[in-house]
């Protein structure tokens, strides 16, 4: 299953996710209230991440980028499957151990103007981790140290330290998703999950937060797992891509050679309907229309998640769900075009 | 906004404060109201100096029922207490009722609201259906008991106002805490590990602090008119003047009708605070919807 694991076996990898499900359960019944089913949000999807790494996901809305996010950070709690960082399971941990763990998985959101709270000041935002962890006795720092450290931070993405005493709406979109990524960054994360950080912007400033994660990447060795539905952001950014679809991940390779040379119907569709910046280009190029749409992630599937709406599909995929399987090197995809059933 | 805008340090907070204010001045009802609440205020603090006679002291058998005139500017009671002084004196005990219950209800109303919003659940309903007990209590009965019981004071009168209004505070604290649970900024707090009480007390309580400030404003009114009824049908505390309880003596020596200075002096204040109050509440609803500051042209 994990064919990217690192080079030596005794050292893991960052982040393994192991077959990870979360089901939301859908409820009926005015007087006694039934579970009647559940929403497959995530439903088995695995992969592993090294340090210092950017992982794209990609996938159109409500397939389950976010919610594998959330899961990965134990902000929802997963039904079923492992996240291992560092070896370390996190679902089994206890309260105090979690805590400790997840100092080094942060989140930076999408919405700016959300994530912020509107009655913080930008320095006591920045601040609100490093005092957090300081009152629970994990990390020692002195007030006037937490001073230094958010100045330090808002230099660092590229604040003034003036405008510590300010409050969020008082910043543009871009500035506040600086904030966001500044809170992020207080901790030392090793692992940062950021869940669409600039489908919110503009795109001049898009290119100015991506360039700052990347920057910041280089310096701190922190990995990304970076969620978009923009195909270029994440071409940009990311070394390996995921595309998801449906709450699985049905491939997953280097960068170059998914934008190449895609291998699962889905993701070749994903690709052609991105816009190319040639009008040329764009004209002569012939796109592939997926007919109907997402089906709803509320029922038990025994064939390829993919099957209703593929345009190669076969008889098989009626049957049998197609695994995640390498089929060239660093390079895997579910879909029995391109391997046999296991 | 411009960048250039933003490199000059200011302090935001105090700056907003007081922009609030104006806007709150400039306001035709809040400046009403506050205009008036200040003069209510200004005669609590300093009744010793404005009363013109002790208005405990019962008069000699000449002054009983005087008219108004200049030793006594509005008028005498049957007992000869001087009307000016006891309205003087009223509002001391009316406005500090006031303040004192309405600071308890939005205490505890708050506290319960935000925990039972935030935790949900089995708490939540126990909570909540606590708060329908409270609300469904009735006020004259818990009265009566608590005066037989304990003997008629202020602080019965405090106590039950706190306890049967605590209920609605909760109630509408409750409602915002389910919306603001929701909302990024909170998960944004759990990712960088802050335990529940912090998020509780830190995150969602600033933000509904203009819903209690409406509240306290809205409970104070409450406060202020229910202690007028209850001093009024005689389950107040005889011993303390308050505008209610000079109603009460009013009415129960048939003065109601043949002595206007002794009765239309505590109604018109009772009327004045209370509608100042509620101009006031209204004011600063207005100023704190969004928008209004541009709609003003300011």
């Amino acid at each position: 299953m994990n064919a990217f694991s690192s080079a030596s076996p005794s050292s893991p990898p960052l982040l393994e996710v192991r077959d990870l499900k979360l089901h939301f359960p859908v409820e009926s019944g005015i007087v006694f209230r039934r579970r009647v089913g559940a929403v497959r949000a995530v439903d088995g999807v695995s992969f592993s991440m090294d340090r210092g790494e950017t992982l794209g996901l990609v996938g159109e809305s409500g397939c389950g980028k976010s919610t594998t996010a959330r899961a990965v950070a134990q902000l929802l709690p997963p039904t079923a499957g492992d996240v291992l960082l560092e070896g370390a399971s996190l679902p089994s941990m206890g309260r105090d151990e979690l805590l400790r763990a997840r100092r080094n998985i942060q989140l930076i959101f999408q919405d700016p103007y959300a994530s912020l709270d509107p009655r913080m000041t930008a320095g006591n935002i920045i601040a609100e981790p490093l005092i957090i962890y300081r009152n629970r006795g994990i990390i020692e720092l002195e007030k006037r140290d937490i001073n230094r450290r958010v100045e330090e931070l808002m230099e660092r993405v590229g604040l003034s330290r003036h405008f510590r005493n300010r409050y969020p709406h008082e910043f543009s979109g871009g500035q506040r998703q600086r904030i966001g990524i500044a809170r992020a960054l207080a901790l030392g994360p090793r692992l940062i999950l950021a869940d669409e950080p600039v489908s919110a912007l503009d795109v001049s400033i898009q290119a100015q937060i991506l360039n700052l994660l990347s920057d910041l990447q280089r310096e701190m060795g922190i990995a990304f797992l970076f969620i978009a539905h923009d195909l270029a952001v994440i071409e940009y950014i990311a070394s390996r891509v995921a595309v998801m679809y449906l709450g699985r991940i049905v491939e997953l390779a280097d960068s170059a050679a998914l934008y190449s040379r895609p291998l699962h119907p889905y993701t070749q569709a994903l690709l052609s309907a991105a816009p190319i910046p040639d009008p040329d280009l764009e004209r002569s190029r012939r796109r592939i229309i997926l007919s109907g749409d997402v089906p709803s992630p509320d029922l038990e599937r025994h064939g390829c998640y993919f099957y209703d709406r593929c345009p190669k599909r076969m008889d098989i995929c009626k049957t049998r769900i197609p695994e995640l399987t390498e089929v060239a090197q660093r390079h895997q995809v579910a879909c029995f075009l391109h391997h046999d059933p296991l | 906004m411009a960048e250039t805008g933003l490199l000059k340090t200011t302090d935001t907070q105090k700056k907003k404060t007081r922009e609030f204010f104006q806007l709150l001045l400039g306001h035709g009802m809040g400046k009403t109201g506050i205009i008036i609440i200040i003069i209510f205020l200004v005669m609590a603090f300093f009744s010793p100096l404005l009363w013109t006679n002790d208005p405990y002291k019962s008069g000699e058998a000449k002054d009983i029922l005087v008219k108004p005139s200049a030793e006594f500017w509005l008028g005498t009671d049957d007992m000869g207490k001087d009307v000016w002084s006891q309205v003087v004196y009223g509002a001391r005990v009316s406005i500090m009722i006031g303040f004192i219950a309405a600071v308890i209800t939005v205490v505890t109303g708050a506290f319960v609201g935000i925990v039972a919003g935030f935790f949900g659940g089995k708490l939540e309903e126990g909570l909540m259906r606590i708060v329908d007990f409270f609300m469904m209590l009735p006020i004259l009965p818990l009265m009566i008991v608590l005066a037989a019981v304990l003997g008629p004071s202020i602080w019965n009168i405090v106590f039950v106002i706190s306890v049967v209004s605590w209920p609605t505070t909760a109630r509408v604290v409750r409602s915002q805490v389910l919306s603001l649970k929701e909302r990024p900024f909170i998960e944004a707090a759990r990712c960088i590990g802050a335990p529940n009480k912090r998020i509780m007390f830190r995150e969602i309580l600033p933000n509904v602090v203009p819903l209690l400030f409406a509240q306290s404003i809205l409970m104070i009114t409450e406060t202020i008119y229910a202690e007028s009824v209850l001093s009024f049908l005689g389950l107040g505390d005889a011993s303390k003047i308050s505008w209610g309880q000079m109603l009460h003596f009013a009415f129960e020596s048939g003065a109601m009708s043949n002595s206007p200075w002794w009765v239309i002096p505590p109604i018109l204040s009772i009327v004045l605070l209370i509608v100042s109050f509620s101009f006031l509440g209204t004011a600063v609803s207005d100023v704190l919807t969004p928008g209004y500051k541009e709609k003003r042209g300011y």
